[in-house]
């Protein structure tokens, strides 16, 4: 893979949790979509949050990266509290934190390498030959190659969400939140994009948040689980666990 | 973006002292006022952003090709029909007073002065006024001003800034392409029913032109160009009703704009007329 380039020179080993959720509440109008919500990510985890489509788990992540501003509640990630940084300070921790849409989030006006080179704008201390080498080391990682200076719109809809990925890792995030990874994908390709979340997980040693409807992504990824029910965590264990569960409720996401 | 949305409104609310359920003012009136608020934090935002480095000259000379010189072709044709246009149907008129020889200044004067200046920023405001607020409105839409936001990057800066500055530096130069060809439109008109030689007719039409002409009408060009960037720019950047919503931006973007040309228009005519006239 060659020479790696140092994103973040000022990364501090934390220990433990890497995201802290207490009491979170966001309402919409009269909709009350998180009810405080507490849930803790531990370090190096894959956590998968389930739930009805309406039940706030893309909600929930939004607020994680701020953009949705939460009306009650604390959000510490990486050991910083969200809700009291400034622009400079968010833009800061984003950059720790990479975020797959569900729909990819591509920008389609621009070549894939311009995709990947977008979120280094901010790194001034990397020059450009480096820019290309991370580009390369990127699109490598994720399985992608020769695709280079397609346009997004050229690319199958497994690789969109390969490349979506790589622009993600680009940075090398601490923690991955996933919304929806595998929506709309074919099952196999569906499972390979499962297992390169783990590939990556074991690789870069990211800790992650994986909200999915597919109980397929979650056998493969989840090291816990937890199933939101009206803006409230209503159950948690493994996938073991709560595939066994005797609530009907919880259940019933397996069968 | 909902959350500054909800931030303002709430604000007006309070500033009204409208806290109760029971006090609500019409939800038109907050609706617009809300609007009023937003734009003009996007204004400032603008402004802030422009100043601050680091700067995005690639992007801007992108945005400047893709405003400036793709509308070429579009403000050359309408100026050399317009230009032609007015100086056929003026042509009798004059020729009762056996003014004819009036007819380059006359038309120069129009041109420069008024009809150059706003008929290249109505088919900008149509254009690029619709270009940019569905492009911002489908990034919206598909979440990739969001993907900018969590990669740390600043969206407004790359998006926004580069192309109202583009808007605001093309405008005049399309403007002075288009008066050009609406000049060379009109000695065409002129020599359907005569013989006018390039130099007599340029020589009549610019002996009436002066500087209290030009200048003022390529001032006006930069505020449309700026009026055009801005407003395209707040309806797709705040596009928020999926799909439909990159109709509407795209939409209402065309109309603010063209409507602002208009009142922009008159303000300059009445400020000029003060100073100037």
């Amino acid at each position: 893979m060659g020479k790696t380039y140092n994103i973040h020179p000022s990364d501090d080993a934390d220990t433990g949790v890497v995201i802290r959720i207490a009491d979170l509440e966001k309402s919409f109008g009269n909709n009350d979509v998180l009810k405080g919500l507490s849930i803790d990510l531990n370090k190096g985890e894959n956590l998968v949050v389930l739930g009805k489509s309406g039940s706030g788990k893309s909600v929930l992540i939004k607020c994680l990266v701020g953009l949705i501003q939460p009306d009650k509640g604390s959000l510490t990630v990486l050991g910083e509290d969200i809700l009291s940084l400034d622009n400079d300070g968010m833009n800061k921790l984003r950059r720790r934190v990479g975020f797959l849409f569900q729909s990819g989030a591509l920008y389609d006006s621009m070549t894939v390498t311009e995709n990947l080179l977008f979120p280094l704008r901010e790194s001034k201390n990397i020059d450009q030959h480096a820019r290309i080498q991370l580009v390369k080391e990127a699109l490598g990682n994720v399985g992608l190659s020769d695709v280079e200076h397609k346009m997004p719109s050229e690319l199958s809809g497994g690789m969109r969400k390969r490349l979506g990925l790589a622009r993600t890792l680009i940075l090398k995030p601490e923690i991955m939140l996933y919304d929806e990874p595998t929506t709309g994908l074919d099952p196999i390709t569906s499972r390979e994009i499962s297992e390169l979340m783990m590939n990556i997980q074991k690789e870069h040693k990211t800790s992650s948040i994986i909200i999915t409807h597919d109980m397929a992504c979650a056998k493969i990824t989840a090291n816990r689980m937890v199933i939101l029910k009206d803006g409230m965590v209503a159950a948690t264990g493994t996938y073991n666990e709560l595939e066994s569960s005797t609530d009907e409720w919880v259940h019933s996401f397996f069968s | 973006m909902k959350t500054l949305m909800t931030a303002v409104s709430a604000n007006i609310t309070t500033a009204l002292g409208l806290t109760s359920s029971k006090q609500r003012i019409p939800s038109l009136l907050h609706r617009f006022l809300t609007g009023v608020a937003m734009f003009a934090l996007f204004t400032g935002r603008y402004f802030v952003e422009l100043v601050k480095p680091p700067y995005e000259f690639r992007e801007l000379v992108k945005q400047s090709y893709r405003i400036g010189l793709q509308s070429l072709p579009l403000v050359g044709i309408t100026g050399f029909i317009m230009g032609l246009v007015l100086t056929v149907q003026t042509r009798p008129t004059l020729a009762e007073f056996g003014a004819e020889s009036w007819l380059p200044a006359m038309i120069s004067v129009s041109i420069v002065r008024e009809i150059g200046p706003v008929i290249t920023a109505l088919i900008c405001a149509g254009k690029v006024g619709s270009s940019i607020g569905a492009e911002l409105a489908s990034m919206r839409v598909t979440e990739q001003i969001d993907a900018m936001e969590v990669s740390g990057a600043n969206p407004f800066k790359y998006i926004i800034v580069t192309r109202v500055l583009s808007a605001t530096l093309m405008l005049p130069i399309l403007t002075v392409f288009n008066d050009v060809i609406s000049m060379l439109g009109s000695l065409a008109g002129v020599n359907i029913h005569g013989d006018v030689s390039f130099s007599l007719f340029f020589g009549q039409a610019f002996a009436q032109l002066s500087f209290t002409d030009v200048l003022p009408s390529l001032i006006k060009t930069i505020f449309f160009g700026f009026s055009i960037g801005l407003i395209a720019c707040y309806q797709g950047y705040y596009s928020n009703k999926g799909t439909v919503g990159v109709g509407q931006a795209a939409n209402t973007a065309v109309v603010l704009t063209s409507l602002m040309v208009f009142i922009i228009d008159m303000l300059v005519v009445q400020i000029t007329s003060l100073f100037i006239y």
